[in-house]
């Protein structure tokens, strides 16, 4: 069923973003169409360097300035009141009412994007009054509220606590308290579990789908581990060298991935209920990351795939073909190969 | 099968300056009592959360630090009170590889010079030739080529400068290796290369590996038995299949839980632990974990639970034997 | 597309009319792209041609006394270039002679001010524990001392000669070495790739020189630099005030204390001098500068 276009928070078409760098352009994110729907939430999968960042920077407009980084290609966020934002083409100002306000990111390292010379309250508050226009004691009650929302115990002593007085996992739900502070219809997690403990992280992850189905937000979530998408995904990208190379809802992903890239990563991961295939050898993708500087010709995958056949994967970049419902695949072998991806 | 590495009652503790006024010292109790033993020819994981003691056992049973109690016999010998100069004929034997392929090699060195160093300093008095070929047979070895032997460790990936530690590691033929996190910092398709590598080498050179690590999954994946730390104290101790499909220890049952499966299908009723590792400073009287254990008694705040023996080979520090742990991984 | 131009030749409209040759070092292509640098290197090394080289080649030897000529200002005389002084000996010559001097006063001041402060920055950066805290407590303690005045205090007690001059010196300028140098030491000591060392066994020696210091290399070759920018300056004052070179020995400094009484009457007795220690200081620091973008691969993306 074709998406009513009401219940689409974001649409990215033809995103790509450039970096000059002394050795030439490099090509961060190239041709990155996707969009979220209410409610849903898209993982974003991909080893580092593939641009899962500098995409969700790239949405936000908070990329390195112009002649140091380019970036082309359509944003359109729609707010609850109906309207639409190009957001690549927004005059700064109005960019900047957006931002903690209609969309909010969570960062890996809560430690970075917290300041640590200002109270874990004062920072709150602060982006209460900005984008609602609060007074003072208004912002802190409601940060109070934001902190026991997001599960901190007392959260009025610790309104005046510092970043660093907080655990790990305290800190990052400090910036989940953040990001939430004005209700955003979208809401960009990069890595919000990366520097995080397994126990802390199974708790992130609880409260993060716990606050969407009450706030029925967007969720862009970023990570390179597949346990995680597995848990919290609607959909998922999977991103290789700046491309997206596959999009499926998540149990086709995982069940029926069609791109060799994506079946290799399912293969390589070893699964804790795998207790009988003790000490075999792991499936492992062999190779490296291109350099992205000086990428292969065609797919960027070919110099590690196993299905590569000279003279048809490195002719030209493979399209990023619709393979069924819902589910897109960037191989010129996909329809080739599914025989064996259903074995 | 005999013991290579025998811990008995390991303590480190880290003095911390206590208040200004207070002339009382706080210690630290990053160990605190742990007694493990690592067979000749197994991989031995320990897993825990970060900050549990996992890389201070580490380095404390490589006398890289000097333990605040209790013994460590590595392949019979006392090395618990050697000096540096009295440890120094033993080190070719017991390696040590480390998390951060980044920080870990000096980036002022070649590859070369880094692996070769061991060499070097154990007198192993060797011409340029000979040298060099024991350098290209190391990365040989971790599968890299010989011309890499030049290059600065900066013109390498992650993956690749886990193998010139790896290499480095090697080169003098050790039968103990220490593996501290090696994969924890590579990417998801990379992390399998270097685990297939350190099986690989460990049928290929019968090495003893402690390998320590806080993804389950690899660990399940690459080790005879398991010791899962908490707060610087052994909570089980148990060959891997056992502690995956019968785990004994509320602790373990929560991380078996936690661990991510890469399954969509799969519907887990999770358990999710409360709060957050209490502080190493003071931690809870009695069972450490009682703080955020779903099943903990009064009782359990009295003493500190002995690990002890509740089946061949299964050793937990638990009070309560009624318990029977969710083993949804099995 | 982004235009594919480089920065540094967008603001050099000269660099780019020559054919683009990429510089193969990136540490030698930063440098150069630091133009101030790059003019006080010319300068030095001209600086130090001149005077090892061209004294011979003079028509006047520093030490000959042309007393019919005393007072030529510069460009008075085409035997005389850049003039004479109160007792007719050629100025040329003179400076020349006296840039032998303090330059060489000041690298040699540099290199035994460089080891003293590596070695103490090393050894207290490694030991840390008492002896570390002890050796920087006294770093402090000389630093919180003003230098001039222990150098003024201490020269006017002993001999001058040159080589008295370079110890005190270098005696009164290692401090910020060591203090460089132990912070460096001090973190590195914390990096993995220390442990590593240990974990193969290597000993405290080979730790500090192979594998600690190497990677300290950059911040003191520009605290050298520096150093000799500060030494010369050092050497100037101290003959300034008559307690350093002894004429008839020229320096820089000391041709300039001999040029006070002249203030009025012949300007460029001071002048001259001055703008040589202004010269060879600016390029020093301009050097040192320059070394410190180049030697930091941080201002570059990769
Ligand atoms: N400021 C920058 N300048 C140049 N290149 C950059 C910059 N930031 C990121 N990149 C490059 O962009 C690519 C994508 O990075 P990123 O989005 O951070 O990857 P990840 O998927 O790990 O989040 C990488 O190749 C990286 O080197
Ligand atoms: N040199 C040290 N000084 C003080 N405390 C330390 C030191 N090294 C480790 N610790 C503390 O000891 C505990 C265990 O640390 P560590 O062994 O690194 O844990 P893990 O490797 O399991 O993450 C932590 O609480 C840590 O803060
Ligand atoms: S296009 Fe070719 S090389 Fe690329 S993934 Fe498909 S089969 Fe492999
Ligand atoms: S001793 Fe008590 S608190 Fe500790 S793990 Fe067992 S039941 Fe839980
Ligand atoms: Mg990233
Ligand atoms: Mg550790």
């Amino acid at each position: 069923m074709f998406p009513a276009p009401s219940d689409e928070v974001l649409s990215v078409r033809n995103l790509s973003i450039g970096f000059r760098t002394p050795g030439g352009i490099l090509p961060a994110v190239q041709d990155v169409s996707f969009s979220v729907r209410r409610g849903e939430t898209l993982a974003l999968v991909g080893e580092s360097g593939s641009g899962k960042s500098i995409t969700s920077l790239g949405i936000l407009r908070l990329t390195p300035p112009a002649p140091f980084c380019q970036v082309r290609g359509e944003v359109i966020l729609r707010t609850p009141d109906g309207r639409a934002h190009d957001l690549l083409a927004l005059p700064e100002p109005e960019m900047r009412s957006l931002r903690g306000d209609a969309m909010a990111m969570v960062f890996q390292e809560p430690m970075t994007s917290l300041n640590p010379v200002h109270t874990i309250g004062e920072q709150i508050a602060e982006a209460v009054r900005f984008h609602r226009g609060l007074g003072k004691r208004a912002a802190l009650g409601r940060a109070a509220e934001l902190l026991e929302l997001v599960g901190i115990p007392n959260p009025h002593r610790r309104l005046s606590n510092y970043p660093h007085q907080l655990s790990g996992g305290m800190r990052q739900r400090a910036m989940i308290a953040m990001a939430l502070s004005c209700e955003p219809s979208l809401l960009i997690a990069d890595e919000p579990t990366t520097a995080l403990d397994v126990t802390i992280q199974a708790q992130i992850l609880e409260l993060l789908q716990e606050l969407q189905q009450k706030t029925r937000m967007a969720v862009i979530f970023i990570t390179h581990n597949l346990g995680v998408v597995a848990e919290i995904a609607d959909r998922v990208m999977v991103m290789y060298a700046g491309r997206v190379v596959e999009q499926a809802p998540v149990v086709p992903l995982f069940k029926a991935p069609r791109m060799p890239y994506t079946q290799g990563l399912l293969r390589s991961v070893p699964r804790l209920d795998w207790a009988g295939r003790r000490g075999e050898k792991l499936a492992a993708i062999p190779g490296n990351v291109p350099d992205a500087l000086a990428p292969p010709s065609g797919c960027a995958f070919a110099p590690r795939c196993e299905h590569h056949r000279p003279g048809l994967c490195d002719a030209a970049v493979p399209p990023l073909e619709a393979s069924g419902a819902d589910h897109d695949v960037r191989c010129v072998r996909w329809s080739e190969l599914l025989p064996e991806a259903a074995a | 099968m005999s013991a290579l590495l025998e811990v008995r009652d390991l303590q480190r503790w880290f003095p911390v300056k206590g208040g200004i006024l207070s002339g009382t010292r706080d210690h630290v109790k990053a160990v605190d009592g742990v007694s493990f033993d690592v067979r000749r020819g197994e991989v031995l994981s320990l897993v825990g959360e970060s900050g549990s003691g996992k890389s201070t056992i580490g380095r404390t049973v490589l006398r890289l630090d000097t333990p605040t109690g209790g013994r460590i016999r590595f392949d019979g010998h006392d090395i618990t009170d050697l000096t540096r100069a009295g440890m120094r004929p033993l080190r070719p034997r017991m390696q040590l590889v480390f998390q951060d392929p980044y920080a870990s090699l000096n980036p002022r060195h070649t590859v070369e010079q880094i692996i070769a160093a061991p060499l070097e300093i154990h007198g192993a008095r060797m011409n340029a030739a000979e040298r060099r070929r024991r350098v290209e047979e190391a990365l040989a070895l971790v599968g890299l080529l010989p011309q890499h032997a030049s290059r600065y460790p900066h013109e390498f990936s992650g993956g690749q400068r886990q193998r010139v530690g790896i290499a480095r590691a090697l080169i003098t033929r050790p039968d103990f290796l220490i593996a501290d996190e090696p994969v924890s910092a590579l990417d998801v398709s990379i992390q399998a290369q270097v685990v297939n590598l350190l099986l690989e080498l460990r049928e290929q050179l019968g090495l003893t590996i402690l390998f320590i690590a806080h993804d389950l999954a690899v660990v399940g994946h690459i080790s005879d038995r398991i010791a899962v730390l908490y707060l610087g104290r052994l909570v089980e101790l148990a060959e891997t299949r056992s502690l995956f499909t019968r785990p004994r220890h509320p602790y373990t049952e929560a991380l078996l839980s936690a661990a991510p499966i890469p399954d969509p299908t799969l519907k887990r009723q999770r358990i999710v632990l409360q709060g957050d590792i209490p502080s190493p400073l003071n931690p809870p009287s009695g069972c450490s974990f009682r703080t955020r254990c779903r099943y903990a008694l009064p009782a359990c705040s009295a003493s500190r639970p002995p690990l002890r023996e509740v089946a061949p080979g299964h050793f937990k520090a638990c009070i309560r034997d009624d318990l029977v742990l969710a083993a949804d991984a099995a | 597309m982004i235009p594919a131009q480089n920065p540094a030749a967008a603001a050099a409209p000269v660099l780019r009319a020559a054919p683009r040759r990429r510089l193969r070092n990136p540490a030698l292509r930063r440098f150069c792209r630091h133009r101030l640098a790059v003019f006080g290197a010319c300068a030095v090394t001209l600086l130090t041609l001149l005077c090892i080289a061209a004294p011979p080649l003079l028509p006047y030897s520093d030490t000959f006394i042309d007393i019919r000529a005393r007072f030529t200002p510069p460009g008075g005389s085409s035997a005389h270039l850049l003039g004479t002084d109160q007792l007719g000996r050629d100025m040329l010559s003179r400076l020349l002679m006296a840039g032998r001097i303090s330059l060489a006063v000041g690298f040699s001041a540099m290199l035994i001010s460089m080891v003293i402060g590596v070695c103490v920055g090393l050894v207290a950066g490694y030991y840390r524990g008492v002896l570390g805290t002890v050796l920087m407590r006294f770093v402090d303690a000389m630093l919180c001392f003003p230098s001039i005045f222990l150098l003024l205090a201490v020269s006017a007690f002993i001999e001058p000669s040159v080589s008295s001059i370079i110890l005190l010196i270098a005696c009164t300028s290692w401090m910020e070495v060591a203090r460089i140098v132990e912070g460096q030491i001090r973190a590195l000591r914390e990096r993995d790739f220390t442990l590593a060392a240990h974990a193969i066994g290597a000993g405290d020696a080979r730790i500090m020189f192979r594998e600690l210091l190497p990677n300290a290399v950059a911040p003191i070759v520009v605290a050298a630099t520096l150093n000799v920018a500060h030494a010369i300056l050092a050497e100037s004052y101290i003959s300034f005030l008559g307690y350093g070179i002894q004429p008839p020995t020229p320096s820089w400094g000391n041709m300039l204390d001999n040029a006070q009484t002249y203030l009025e009457s012949a300007p460029w007795l001071a002048i001259l001098p001055g703008a040589m220690i202004a010269l060879a200081v600016t390029s020093f620091n301009f050097i040192g500068d320059g070394l410190r973008d180049a030697l930091d691969p941080r201002m570059e993306g990769r």
